[in-house]
């Protein structure tokens, strides 16, 4: 009885030998090209250094576009604050500065806020995705998504604003973040009035 | 701006040379063809405050432009 068994069961492997042998062939071409995916990028050998190298870039181009104090905001707090250009309402008229203002994050919605009271508005949701198709879903440096949003918002802030997908703050950022930025900014700004008092001018 | 790489050397010349400014020309076609938009970076002379400047033809360049950038257009997220 036990060798009848034993036959049968090497009848049985023998008889499963061919498909396990082409599962096991398909797993392996499927890795190797999966591996092979990953080593090459964008027609070349993968480069890490690559990203680092093109962070480095646009922190410099970054640098050369927005003044002085925007540069020191990004360096220190990781976001840089915009002024609101569009019309004021005829009740804000009294008050010092923009009615409102939008904080630019990488790769981060931009955030509307009221200076003067801190209140949170909305959040824009706004990418720059590659048109070419060539990036292979790659996006652009963290430092270039901030020029992109500060060049849009600075040239043409209804185009932007109207393109961008438009949320009560905490879809994407959390509120309590974005209110602890704000009281960071604030004491950056006390402190850099302090240290040069040509900043708080 | 090429996502992915950053900051990338398109062309360069001079646009008092006409054969360097046809160069300049046929290439910002190029990039706003390919759906991009141009900016170019300004300062207020009055309040020194930093800008940018959005142009969609080759003519609104400002005269005193050391450069245009080039990026991907805004998109909803």
């Amino acid at each position: 009885m036990l060798l009848a068994l034993l036959v049968l069961a090497l009848i049985a492997l023998a008889l499963t030998m061919p498909l396990l042998w082409r599962g096991g062939s398909e797993l392996a071409a499927r890795h190797r090209e999966r591996m092979g995916r990953s080593r090459v990028s964008a027609g070349g050998l993968y480069d890490p250094g690559r990203e680092r190298r093109a962070e480095q870039r646009a922190r410099e181009l970054l640098r050369s576009c927005v003044n002085d104090e925007e540069w020191a905001m990004y360096r220190d707090l990781g976001f840089i604050r915009v002024p609101g250009a569009l019309s004021r309402r005829t009740g804000d008229a009294d008050t010092e500065g923009p009615a409102y203002a939008y904080l630019i994050y990488a790769h981060k919605p931009i955030v509307a806020y009221v200076p003067a009271s801190g209140r949170l508005l909305s959040e824009y949701c706004v990418e720059f995705p590659d048109l070419t198709g060539e990036a292979d879903r790659s996006r652009l440096p963290a430092s270039d998504d901030v020029l992109a949003k500060w060049m849009a918002l600075t040239s043409d802030e209804s185009r932007v604003i109207g393109r961008a997908n438009m949320h009560l703050v905490g879809r994407q950022l959390d509120p309590s973040r974005v209110r602890r930025d704000l009281w960071r900014l604030a004491e950056w700004e006390r402190r850099r009035s302090r240290e040069t008092p040509a900043a708080g001018a | 701006m090429k996502p992915g790489h950053g900051e990338v050397l398109i062309a360069e010349g001079d646009p008092r040379v006409s054969e360097e400014e046809e160069r300049l020309v046929e290439e910002f076609r190029r990039q706003l063809d390919g759906g991009m938009w141009a900016a170019v970076p300004t300062v207020d002379g009055r309040s020194g405050r930093r800008r940018a400047e959005l142009v969609q033809h080759y003519a609104d360049i400002p005269p005193a432009a050391e450069r245009v950038i080039f990026f991907p257009r805004a998109a909803g997220g």
